[in-house]
């Protein structure tokens, strides 16, 4: 077996390209899901490695990307109450809501503290008691579970001061969205590989079963994504669609129960607004009732409404994958990632920063 | 979002916590997501949490996978 894979990753990566060439025997679509996937094949310039025939898309993979509107405003309106600190991931801080950003609010004296962990949200809690702590609880199903966890020790320590606004969404339903979209006419999906973690295989089946779409969960390296996408290219050909998994150093069948546990004692599923895609039935994580006090909803009567997007700004187009980046006629002129008209362009794995990134500048050519 | 990290978990702190390794730097993470946590795994990281084991081995499917990527990309 050793002999089969060349020691060298080069010696791999052109072998994959070459595999992929010869697979893709007319033209394939897929659709990568996971903002970090974008990256990654732009960091790694793996688009140079493609074949015409085989055209690669972003989707909705940036859970802050995929924020609405109304999500946002309601978060920027915690900025105005006293006595509130909001704790908020960093790519959060410069996210536009209508009018405002967390970030000037913050320089308007609003207490927005970034943390890297859910956990630090609640040490915000339990360190002082006399200040309420909202946490903007943005991510999909790789980060919800440490939110479940901190919900759960803020219940067993009897805090009245941490509250987190649930913004949570699940990847699946979004996923069933595109599958269904005739328009959009996908092959296949390049699977997100550490929601996958969680989620495991069985959630996607139905993407293969009910509409046909080759599916593979890939890992992050330039080898990872090139075997995966030859997976696909494999299962179109023989006319076989499944979900293969190409991660399974990380990933398991059966993903990951504890956290799925967790996840299921903390949260309900409900409909969710996701920009670009519209509402999507049971793909928002609520916080269930009892746990209401901790559910900045219920406590605090922040409420989502229905918002539109700025105007020009084509965001939800490049979620779906109608368009890329360049296409939206605000890239790279009133929309850059300095000054940011939509948070594809701000969020470090948004589709949009990560084009204007890596192909305003140009990418390295694999072979040089 | 999804940026998850390998680390090696050096120590088991509590119920419920370790440090770890990123390469040379050590940190404090949540252990709740991997109750099978011992000292010595390398775990994914997701935003201070630990969300699961990395094993060593590639699987079979993978190295049956490149029988055919040989084949298909020929001499």
């Amino acid at each position: 077996m050793q002999a089969l894979r060349p020691g060298d990753s080069r010696e791999r990566i052109e072998l994959l390209s070459k595999a992929l060439h010869k697979l893709a025997d007319r033209p394939i679509k897929v659709m990568e899901v996971c903002g970090t996937h974008t990256v990654s094949i732009f960091r790694q310039g793996l688009r140079a490695l493609l074949p015409e025939n085989c055209s690669l898309v972003s989707g909705p993979g940036c859970p802050v990307c995929v924020t609405s509107q109304g999500e946002i405003d309601a978060a920027l309106s915690l900025a105005e109450r006293e006595n509130t600190i909001i704790a908020t991931y960093g790519d959060m801080l410069r996210v536009p809501g209508t009018g405002t950003t967390l970030a000037e609010e913050r320089s308007r004296g609003a207490d927005v503290r970034v943390v890297t962990s859910a956990d630090q949200a609640l040490s915000l809690a339990l360190n002082d008691r006399t200040r309420s702590v909202v946490f903007l609880a943005v991510g999909f199903e790789t980060t919800a579970p440490a939110t479940a966890s901190v919900v759960l020790d803020a219940w067993r320590e009897g805090l009245h001061n941490f509250m987190v606004l649930g913004l949570h969404k699940s990847v699946p339903p979004a996923l069933g969205t595109l599958a269904s979209d005739t328009d959009m006419d996908l092959d296949a999906f390049l699977l997100p590989g550490h929601v996958s973690v969680i989620t495991g295989l069985a959630a996607y089946r139905f993407l293969p079963e009910r509409w046909e779409i080759a599916c593979a969960v890939a890992g992050f390296e330039a080898e990872g994504i090139m075997t995966a996408l030859v997976e696909v290219a494999r299962q179109i050909r023989i006319k076989r669609p499944r979900v293969a998994s190409l991660y399974s150093r990380a990933v398991r069948p059966e993903g990951n129960g504890a956290a799925r546990d967790v996840m299921d004692r903390v949260f309900t599923l409900g409909d969710a607004p996701w920009r670009g895609l519209g509402v999507i039935p049971s793909s928002g994580y609520f916080l269930k009732k009892e746990f209401a006090r901790f559910d900045a909803v219920e406590r605090l009567g922040v409420t989502v409404k229905e918002v539109p997007p700025p105007a020009g700004c084509r965001c939800g187009d490049v979620l779906k994958g109608l368009i890329d980046p360049p296409s939206c006629d605000l890239f790279g002129r009133s929309c850059t990632p300095v000054h940011p008209v939509g948070p594809c362009m701000v969020s470090t794995e948004g589709s949009c920063a990560a084009y204007y990134r890596f192909q305003k500048r140009g990418c390295p050519a694999w072979k040089d | 979002m999804c940026l998850a990290i390998p680390h090696k978990v050096i120590a088991l702190k509590g119920a419920n916590r370790a440090l770890s390794l990123a390469g040379p730097v050590e940190v404090e993470i949540r252990t709740d997501l991997v109750p099978q946590i011992e000292v010595g795994d390398m775990v994914l990281v997701h935003a201070g949490f630990a969300i699961e084991k990395l094993l060593e081995e590639e699987t079979e499917e993978l190295e049956k996978l490149w029988e055919e990527i040989r084949e298909l990309a020929g001499p």
